[in-house]
């Protein structure tokens, strides 16, 4: 038997062994996925049981280096890992900003000392990280925020407010982008900071969506102590990590674009009907859809080719500039054709028979996906300048 | 298979892209156009390229291709759409070649495809009858007659119709107008009597021509494959056909823009460049999107031609509604954000919308495609 296959046999004993039945369901979206923390929320306890025994060998991050608590596996056993818990129907045990988003960055740009300190706790799910990086005024134009940060020797004190910080009413620490100094252009005296939000001198507001839920908070800093240790990168030079984080996250959100199991058209019929011919009831709606999935198909070429020019070395390649703008409009129009097929029924806002208006809450919540991570236009905007090297005004 | 180019891929793409903008670029179709040239290409130049092997570049080696399959062909014809390189690359080895591999005995295809590959023998398929790609509505007939069959019905868009020496001709032998069953495909000599050609200017200044067949003659055995049992071959073919076409729309859409987009970086009006209006560059940049969404989808199904994909059906008819839409689209900003002089005959970039139509046309369009799309996903 080969390493791998025994890898195989051997992850599928334990994950049968050890994952509770309940996780053995798909999740409904990311409200019911365990994000873990201080004060974690759980559907069921099961969560976290799942989410601690997948951490002891460091598989809620598996990819992770061994030293900080992740599973140090390779790209072949990630796959497997992955096969064997789609097999199970196994639900992902912990999903976090701290994974997805500040990991990486410390990974690239952290001290060994940092790393060793935050992401073990990361790992295991002990500590909710937050993003702090919108400000009132600097929503497009991140470099223009002003949160303070005044030098105090061993720590800063931070003066200030963020908006849009997702889950911060929820969050333990969060990583923060903040301005040490004013006396250059603006992507200058930026500095990337890490804090814990128990600190008396924070306050968070959530704010109720369209969609009513409240993902998104204010936060507000007064005399907000930072310390020195927790600096990534140099004092002054946080917007390169801003970017390359920024980066990850519109990964993140373009991964929204990908096709749901049952296909849009295939819905609409169930709910509307075909005519002998098995074309979809309505034309018009029909066409509709038809582009849009047409498009569905051809945004995951786009997704495998770019991945696989990357593998074989040709690098991030041009195409890579287009996916939180395409991804994410894909995205509002797959909400937009859910709710013309589903018709009376995609109208519901609570109750048993509407699901609890998960799709109208969904609809409601994808407008932002065009917004959040820098907007549409702002992703045309690079696309317009840095690939097609058009000129600025 | 990986979505990328092999180093072979790559270099045969790079020979390609050099040779055709340097004998048959733009510049070579205007002069064809001009001296009315009803072959619509240069045979001179069409014996170079069959040097070099593009004549037989997806046909098997035991039949004397170069077995670089569809993927390779369809790099040679993403630089034939860049260029608008007139030549019967499509008509004959994009078309005919494989209607003769799919449906052929191992005789037929001994006899046909080392000629084709030489670059010597010029076949095309006759399928269209009415205004609209519907193949299963074919309404020639064919009726035995001892070892001969005998044709008889109109053809149109045939491409590079005065050129070819023989017509792949799709008839039927059985049943009514709008039956896939009962189609068969027969070889014919274009010099057969009771055969007519027309030659028919077309917008893009390309050969294509009607075929008339009254009472013509064909000898039994150039029926290709099984009498009334063209269906399945043919099908296939035409996926095939429109994922090659649908490679030369990347092409040419991608010329289209970029050209635009260097337009756009020197042309000045209000005292600065045009391509610094947010107005122009976001067009630009979505147009970008478009286009980089086309590259992959082309390049997934040349693939999947080659790999024997199962689903090949819905990938070539996703490929040739995307492509028709971008190339419209590419086509038609390139007009647009060229402004005036965009308009005119002197300037080139008006040769690709040209192009694009008779191209976006052939053997289905982007209604017929998209909703061919749709009901083979289900919907």
């Amino acid at each position: 038997m080969s390493d791998l296959e025994q890898f195989r046999q051997e992850t599928r004993t334990w994950l049968g062994d050890n994952c509770p039945e309940s996780m053995r369901v798909p999740s409904r979206g990311f409200d019911d996925l365990y994000n873990g923390g201080r004060k974690p929320e759980m559907d069921h306890p099961d969560q976290k049981v799942w989410c601690d025994r997948m951490a002891a060998r460091g598989w809620t991050v598996p990819h992770w280096p061994v030293e900080y608590g992740g599973g140090g596996l390779d790209k072949d056993e990630l796959k497997i890992l992955r096969e064997e818990m789609a097999r199970i129907s196994a639900r992902r045990p912990l999903d976090s900003f701290g994974i997805s988003m500040l990991g990486p960055a410390l990974l690239h740009f952290g001290t060994e000392e940092q790393k060793l300190e935050h992401l073990p706790k990361i790992v295991r799910g002990e500590i909710r990280w937050c993003q702090g990086y919108s400000e009132p005024n600097a929503g497009s134009d991140l470099a223009s925020l002003a949160t303070k940060a005044e030098d105090k020797g061993d720590h800063y004190l931070i003066n200030g407010q963020k908006i849009w910080t997702s889950y911060a009413d929820k969050a333990d620490w969060i990583f923060c982008l903040v301005r040490t100094d004013n006396s250059g252009s603006k992507h200058e005296g930026i500095s990337f900071v890490l804090f814990d939000m128990e600190d008396p001198g924070v306050t968070v507001r959530p704010i109720k969506l369209i969609s009513g839920n409240s993902p998104f908070c204010e936060t507000f800093f007064d005399n907000v102590k930072a310390y020195k240790r927790n600096l990534i990168g140099e004092e002054g030079k946080g917007w390169a990590i801003a970017k390359y984080l920024l980066t990850h996250e519109r990964e993140m959100i373009s991964g929204f674009g990908a096709a749901p199991k049952k296909s849009v058209g295939q819905m609409a019929v169930e709910t509307m009907g075909a005519d002998a011919t098995g074309r979809l009831a309505n034309s018009m709606l029909r066409q509709n859809i038809a582009q849009y999935q047409l498009d569905t198909v051809a945004f995951a070429a786009t997704m495998a080719r770019v991945g696989d020019e990357a593998k074989s070395g040709q690098g991030l390649g041009a195409a890579s500039s287009i996916f939180k703008y395409y991804g994410t409009e894909l995205n509002k129009r797959r909400n937009e054709l859910n709710m013309a097929a589903l018709g009376e029924s995609a109208l519901g806002w609570e109750g048993e028979a509407y699901h609890d208006g998960v799709a109208s809450r969904d609809w409601l919540r994808s407008k932002g996906n065009s917004i959040e991570g820098g907007t549409s236009e702002v992703q045309l905007n690079i696309i317009a300048k840095r690939v097609l090297g058009l000129p600025d005004e | 298979m990986a979505l990328v180019l092999n180093e072979e891929q790559q270099m045969l793409k790079e020979a390609a892209a050099g040779f055709l903008a340097e004998k048959a670029g733009v510049a070579q179709l205007r002069a064809l156009r001009d001296s009315a040239n009803e072959d619509g290409f240069s045979r001179e130049v069409w014996a170079e390229m069959a040097a070099m092997g593009w004549a037989g570049i997806a046909i098997a080696e035991e039949f004397g291709g170069i077995g670089y399959g569809y993927t390779g062909l369809g790099l040679v014809l993403e630089q034939a759409g860049r260029n608008l390189s007139a030549s019967p690359l499509q008509s004959t080895v994009l078309v005919a070649a494989t209607l003769i591999a799919e449906l052929g005995s191992a005789q037929q295809k001994e006899q046909m495809l080392p000629a084709v590959a030489s670059g010597e023998l010029l076949v095309s398929l006759a399928l269209q009858e009415g205004p609209h790609h519907r193949p299963e509505q074919v309404a020639t007939s064919a009726r035995r007659d001892g070892d001969e069959y005998v044709l008889s019905g109109s053809k149109i868009l045939v491409a590079d119709a005065s050129t070819a020496s023989s017509f792949i001709v799709i008839a039927r032998t059985s049943g009514d107008a709008g039956d896939p069953a009962g189609l068969s495909a027969f070889l014919v000599d274009a010099a057969s009597v009771g055969l007519t050609i027309e030659h028919r200017s077309m917008v893009d200044s390309r050969n294509a021509g009607a075929v008339g067949l009254d009472q013509v003659r064909v000898p039994a055995p150039n029926l290709l494959g099984e009498e009334g049992k063209a269906w399945e071959g043919l099908s296939r073919t035409l996926d095939i056909a429109n994922i090659g076409l649908s490679a030369e729309l990347l092409g040419l859409s991608a010329e289209a823009f970029e050209r635009t987009v260097a337009y756009l970086k020197e042309r000045k009006q209000f005292g600065r460049v045009i391509g610094s209006f947010q107005g122009l560059q976001h067009r630009a940049a979505e147009l970008f999107a478009e286009l980089e969404l086309a590259r992959s989808i082309v390049l997934q199904a040349l693939q999947a031609v080659d790999a024997g994909d199962e689903n090949l059906p819905m990938l070539a008819s996703a490929a040739k509604a995307k492509l028709c839409e971008v190339a419209q689209r590419a086509t038609n900003e390139a007009i647009q954000m060229h402004g005036g002089i965009g308009m005119t005959d002197e300037h080139e970039i008006g040769f690709f919308i040209k192009r694009a139509r008779v191209v976006q046309h052939s053997f289905g369009d982007y209604n017929y495609h998209l909703d061919r799309f749709a009901l083979l996903s289900g919907f």
